[in-house]
């Protein structure tokens, strides 16, 4: 794991993302904040609306307005991103910060062949000759699975099936060499036999090209096999971060242990999943205090009252007041 | 094939599927055709499928997108006639009810729940209307009073509040949708409930909410479920039988538990290798090849053969027939039948992925 002493690749420091709406401003990221060390792969998890995608896009400075980073700050490397100028920024995404969205028609222009996409791509990129590059685009759809990348590299995005769009889409994320790759549902409209293979391609292509991935997803299956620290959302904030066999198998937040009992499992029999009644509230209707608390089977004084906090716990971090010995006698460990 | 074989279970079945198929005509339009001489082109969306569901159980079928399980689903309820095949509901052959007055009272008897459950739901009506609808096309019940009774009863079965009826469906979560679909579908007081994906567009907090409705509902009425989804945990969750569809057929059926502990099928056993093991055991799995061939153009013989590890020749030319299990599934596979889906074979299938591409 990496040391304390090195500086994170990307650090988000109390990020509010904010939606000014006729009712009101609408805050769907709130004070959150994490690290990404290198070659690390962090999970988001997080019921729908939760505020992944938004953290995602406000690391990247693709917010669409009228969203708008409100507060806090993005820092990639130790050096601030979310106040550059628009070009530098987008020099930074492709080069240093690659993207996989759920749907890879986002990624792909229907217009041109995938081999003229990925050659722009790396030219923009690097100081490769024509040539050099679409001799590396061949290469790079070989490695990412696409049988006969020389016929293919000629092809147009609706030639290829869903799960082989998807391919090329992680290929044009990898061909600058980013540190960072961001991706968001990267596995959600596939069938489910392709998914596998895809967070397979995608974890093992990371890793030998050392970048670092912010894997955003619903799935916390595909979590446990993938990442190694979770950070869980609840309501535009962060619930617990830590590694991926303590949120996994030893959930602190009442909502994350709620979260993982709901979760059905093959080979366990039970009669009834665990339940947390009600849902998760909307941005317009976010209660004071734990914004858990109304569904909280453990809610007890301070909770409907102060917003907790994450708290310090062993490798992870805790946003509950269970975790503050002064407030609940240690209660929260046991 | 063509007769169905008892269940393990001693109840008898409520409902049958006799070598149901559904043939859709996708082919271009006449006149195209015939100036670039194309053939016609069907589209076997269903092809030879045989189950059987025994009251009050639930049976699922799984299987990756367009494999057709929402036909098979439309096909239960008589929303679509057979192309060949029988749908046999309670002792009677759904096709052979012609006429909307025959289908009437078989038809309140059989209800479907949908995946989108704000689709399915008329924003402009009062929750209390799209409950009552059912009970007034059925004519179930007159007096408006009595119909107001039965429509809160029915929002508190599904755990919300009489009170609720009077809102608009805007006005509920996803999850809450799910449950006035549920209530407005219990309305006929059916035996039979179709789920066609009822909780893929729900959150998992929430689904485990209407599973455990459903597991609920079905003890206190004594429903009957065809559940169709394409995750397996839940499935395994939910289901007594489950039914395994690759292009159009049923490739394996049987008891819930012993299908997934021993899956007999090479597709089944590659789609549980596929589950994202959350438990973390970091195990071995049969490495997922290609992907769904076209519907429309589907592969000779047996349909999963270009993906197949142990595919063979003969696999490419004949299609594998249904053969009964020693615990009383079906599966269709010629090397189960041909004994030569050993252990070791498959070992060696492992073996052999983990330095393949
Ligand atoms: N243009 C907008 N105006 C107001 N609110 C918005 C807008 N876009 C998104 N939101 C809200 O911001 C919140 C966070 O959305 P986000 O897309 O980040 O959720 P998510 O966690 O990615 O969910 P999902 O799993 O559904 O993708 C949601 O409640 C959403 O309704
Ligand atoms: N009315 C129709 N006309 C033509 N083709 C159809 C029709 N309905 C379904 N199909 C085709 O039949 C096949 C099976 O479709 P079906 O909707 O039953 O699949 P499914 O298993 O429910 O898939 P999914 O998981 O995506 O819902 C698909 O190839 C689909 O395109
Ligand atoms: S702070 Fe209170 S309400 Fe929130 S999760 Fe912890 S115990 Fe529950
Ligand atoms: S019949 Fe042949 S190709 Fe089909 S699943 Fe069995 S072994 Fe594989
Ligand atoms: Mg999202
Ligand atoms: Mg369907």
């Amino acid at each position: 794991m990496s040391s304390a002493v090195k500086t994170p690749l990307l650090q988000v420091r109390n990020l509010r993302v904010e939606f000014p709406t006729r009712r009101g401003v609408l805050t769907a990221v709130d004070d959150l904040s994490f690290d990404i060390h290198e070659g690390e792969v962090l999970g988001v998890v997080g019921e729908s609306g939760a505020g992944k995608s938004m953290t995602g896009t406000a690391v990247i400075g693709l917010l669409e307005p009228p969203g708008r980073i409100a507060g806090g700050e993005v820092l990639l490397r130790g050096r601030r991103i979310d106040n550059l100028p628009y070009e530098e920024l987008r020099r930074i995404r492709g080069k240093e910060i690659g993207m996989i969205f759920q749907d890879p028609l986002t990624s792909l222009n229907p217009l041109y062949t995938v081999g003229r996409q990925l050659v722009e791509t790396i030219r923009t990129h690097s100081d490769l000759s024509e040539g050099r590059a679409k001799a590396r685009a061949v290469e790079l759809l070989a490695e990412v699975g696409i049988p006969a990348p020389e016929r293919r590299v000629n092809q147009y995005p609706h030639q290829f099936s869903g799960g082989m769009r998807q391919r090329v889409v992680i290929a044009l994320a990898l061909c600058a060499n980013p540190r960072l790759v961001i991706a968001d549902e990267p596995t959600t409209a596939l069938d489910v036999s392709i998914q596998a293979q895809i967070i397979s391609l995608l974890k093992r292509l990371c890793s030998e090209h050392g970048a670092a991935v912010m894997l955003i997803t619903h799935d916390m299956g595909v979590i446990a096999e993938t990442a190694d620290r979770v950070a869980v959302m609840y309501a535009g904030r962060l619930a617990e971060i830590g590694p991926v066999k303590d949120v996994v198998k030893h959930a602190r937040h009442p909502y994350t242990h709620g979260l993982m009992g709901s979760i059905p499992i093959v080979g366990q029999d039970l009669d009834r999943l665990t339940q947390i009644d009600g849902s998760m509230p909307r941005l317009s209707e976010i209660p004071p205090g734990c914004p858990f608390h109304p569904r909280c089977p453990r809610v007890f004084e301070p909770c409907d009252q102060e917003r907790p906090d994450p708290i310090p716990v062993e490798n992870s971090e805790v946003a509950c007041w269970l975790y503050d010995d002064k407030r609940s006698g240690g209660g929260g460990h046991g | 094939m063509v007769e169905v074989r008892p269940l393990p279970s001693a109840d008898s079945p409520l409902v049958e599927a006799v070598d149901l198929a559904k043939h859709f005509d996708v082919s271009p339009p006449w006149l195209t055709r015939v100036l670039e001489r194309q053939p016609r082109t069907l589209l076997k969306a269903v092809d030879g499928v045989s189950f059987a569901v025994p009251r009050g159980r639930t049976f699922s079928l799984v299987g990756e997108s367009g494999c057709g399980k929402s036909t098979v689903a439309r096909l239960a309820v008589g929303l679509y006639t057979p192309t060949a095949g029988r749908l046999v509901f309670d002792g009677t052959d759904l096709a052979g009810l012609n006429s909307r007055a025959a289908m009437a009272p078989v038809r309140r008897r059989l209800q479907m729940i949908f995946q989108d459950p704000f689709a399915s739901l008329n924003p402009r009506w009062r929750v209390r209307d799209i409950v009552a609808e059912p009970i007034r096309a059925h004519g179930l019940l007159s007096e408006t009073r009595a119909i107001d009774r039965r429509v809160g009863e029915l929002l508190e079965l599904v755990r919300l509040t009489a009170a609720d009826g009077q809102k608009y469906p805007h006005e509920f979560s996803g999850g809450q949708r799910q449950r006035i679909s549920i209530a407005r579908a219990l309305a006929s007081n059916p035996e039979f409930l179709v789920c066609d994906e009822p909780t893929s567009a729900l959150d998992v907090s929430v689904q485990a909410q209407i599973l455990n409705l459903m597991k609920d509902l079905q003890r206190e009425l004594g429903l009957t479920y065809l559940f169709i989804s394409h995750d397996l945990a839940v499935v395994y969750h939910i289901s007594d039988y489950v039914g395994v569809m690759y292009l159009g057929r049923l490739v394996e059926w049987g008891e819930a538990r012993s299908l997934f502990r021993k899956p007999q099928h090479p597709y089944t056993r590659m789609l549980l290798d596929a589950i994202p093991d959350l438990e973390m055991t970091g195990r071995r799995r049969i490495p997922v090849r290609g992907e769904v061939p076209s519907p429309m153009n589907p592969p000779s013989g047996c349909h999963f053969y270009p993906r197949c590890p142990f595919a063979n020749e003969r696999c490419r030319a004949e299609v594998p027939l249904s053969i009964t299990l020693p615990h009383g599934g079906e599966v269709r596979c010629h090397a189960v039948e041909e004994g030569r889906l050993t252990e070791a074979a498959v070992r060696q299938a492992l073996g052999r992925g983990a330095s393949a591409p």
